[in-house]
């Protein structure tokens, strides 16, 4: 017997194509949630949508997930999602000192039960010359900062990751890619800045461990790699911090590292970037913005400094 | 041993391109990760440069007792198959043919100059790949000439370990085994010059 399709369902409405062309993310998602099970269960978080959100399409999540970089798990885009997992982050305290009228070991629940978390969707360029927009679920840095009391001397604040080899195999063996604790810093009005957060989750849950679960940083006129993940510590300090791919290329890695398509990286250009999961093998490149599209909220701190030599 | 030395050669020839068909498919398919142009341009150069220590392997297992000669040709020739390719995916997916980009990425980028210099030095090479070149140039041009193969293999292992952050393992054990097969060439031929001498 002959089985004929009925002539009168289009095949599309089998499937809604929306849905149909998301089937990877969904996937995706789907083995992503299978591999959590095991470890920390990523949480639902309800966040209010900040108004500095970009309308851009986001990029999927299993690639958000999948392509990071977190040498402390790794070298390759992949370790941190194949390592991370080993992660335990919870207690977790992050000490804030330094030049603070309050410095105090703080359990991360009490820093975050009084903030209004809000879903920011933000660029992000990474110095490698790729992008991504990603929905950050986070507070203002500034937030924290003020009930801390920053004393009339803070000028920078310095954030650093936790250093566990046992849980991060980037941090033991013969070939360490970096000086641990990886280290980072702003000046501490960038800190203040309203677009300067502290995330605590992204597409709304907790931070998979390999963006950096369960705090981290996210400045998004910035290079991706001055978002510094899975803080323990935040100090003010009067001298500019250390961080640290410029301890370990001063030539090639400057403290400000703004997103400027106008200042090449010594060996490669930043005038163009490639955004994840957009068009595959034939996509083009798309110009890269200044300060990552967010100049009219920020060059104003910049005003007057000669960029190519504070890059 | 026999039953290895008897692969015709051209199985060799079709059976070095797979990775380069296989890799291309799955970049259609979009399977290649988040960034596939770069994958597909990183998987190329690196067959380029696999097949580059290949070549460079012949003479020390030929020393060792294992004669395969007959395939150096085709591993050469294999390549500067992979360097064109990675060379094409360069200029055609990741540059979408911006010359002025291109230009200055050549000029400007050591890195890229690098990989273009070994490139360029593979031309010739490539080029005199053939029986009518050799008997055209005589044995001993042609050797000469073809002793560009170790330049061409330390530019290429040279422009991997410029293009990383830091120093991940795997350009510097490319760089390892570039330097382990030059040696392995430059000490027994030493050796021959010194015991030449003292007789
Ligand atoms: C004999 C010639 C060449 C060899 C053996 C070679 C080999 C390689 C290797 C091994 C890599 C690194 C792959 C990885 O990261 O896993 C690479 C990357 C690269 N090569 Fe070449 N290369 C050659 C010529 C060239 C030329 C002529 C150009 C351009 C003019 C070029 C441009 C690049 C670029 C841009 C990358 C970085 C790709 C990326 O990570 O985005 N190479 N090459």
């Amino acid at each position: 017997m002959l089985i004929r399709h009925s002539p009168d369902i289009a095949p599309s409405e089998i499937t809604p194509r929306s849905l149909y062309l998301r089937r990877r993310e969904f996937l995706a998602g789907f083995g992503a949630g299978l591999a959590f099970a095991g470890a920390a269960q990523a949480a639902a978080l309800a966040a209010a949508r900040s108004a500095f959100s970009t309308n851009e399409p986001k990029t999927p999540r299993a690639d958000v997930l999948a392509y990071n970089n977190f040498y402390e798990f790794g070298g390759r885009k992949s370790d941190p999602a194949d390592n991370a997992h080993t992660l335990t982050t919870e207690p977790w305290t992050v000490r804030i000192d330094g030049l603070v009228a309050k410095p105090a070991d703080y359990r991360l629940e009490d820093l975050i039960k009084p903030l209004a978390l809000e879903e920011r969707v933000y660029r992000m360029r990474c110095v490698e010359g790729w992008s991504m927009v990603i929905p950050w679920i986070g507070a203002p840095l500034s937030e924290i900062l003020k009930r801390v009391e920053p004393l009339g001397s803070a000028k920078y604040v310095a954030f650093e990751t936790l250093v566990r080899p046992e849980e991060m195999p980037g941090q033991k063996g013969l070939l360490q890619l970096l000086p641990w604790p990886y280290v980072e810093g702003l000046r501490l009005d960038e800190a203040l800045h309203p677009l300067t957060i502290l995330a605590t989750g992204l597409y709304g849950e907790t931070l998979p461990n390999q963006n950096g679960a369960p705090l981290r940083l996210v400045v998004p006129w910035k290079y991706g790699f001055k978002g510094i993940k899975s803080i323990v510590r935040i100090s003010l300090t009067e001298t500019q911090p250390k961080t640290s791919w410029n301890i370990q290329n001063p030539r090639e890695y400057g403290f400000y590292s703004n997103v400027n398509p106008n200042v090449d990286h010594p060996r490669w250009s930043q005038a163009t970037e490639r955004r994840i999961g957009e068009g595959g093998l034939f996509a083009k490149r798309r110009p890269t913005l200044m300060y990552n599209g967010y100049a009219d909220q920020v060059a104003s701190l910049y005003s007057g400094m000669d960029l190519e030599r504070y890059f | 041993m026999r039953a290895a030395l008897r692969i015709p050669k051209l199985v060799v020839y079709v059976a070095g391109l797979v990775p380069a068909a296989w890799t291309f498919y799955l970049g259609l398919q979009d399977r290649l990760g988040p960034e596939p142009i770069k994958a597909l341009e990183q998987e190329l150069g690196l067959w380029s440069l696999r097949f580059l220590l290949l070549c460079l392997l012949i003479s020390p297992l030929r020393r060792a007792g294992v004669d395969l000669l007959r395939y150096r040709r085709a591993l050469g020739l294999l390549a500067f198959y992979y360097a064109a390719l990675h060379l094409s995916a360069y200029v055609a997916l990741d540059h979408g043919f911006d010359w002025t980009a291109i230009g200055r990425d050549i000029l400007k980028r050591p890195y890229v100059t690098i990989g273009m210099a070994a490139f360029v030095i593979l031309v010739p090479l490539a080029a005199t790949s053939n029986n009518a070149a050799i008997r055209r140039l005589g044995a001993a041009a042609w050797a000469r000439l073809h002793r560009l193969v170790y330049v061409a293999a330390i530019l290429a292992a040279a422009h991997f370990l410029l293009i990383v952050k830091s120093w991940p393992a795997e350009p510097l054990l490319y760089a390892a085994a570039t330097i382990a097969l030059l040696a392995a060439r430059a000490l027994p031929a030493a050796r021959r010059a010194r015991t030449a001498s003292a007789s």
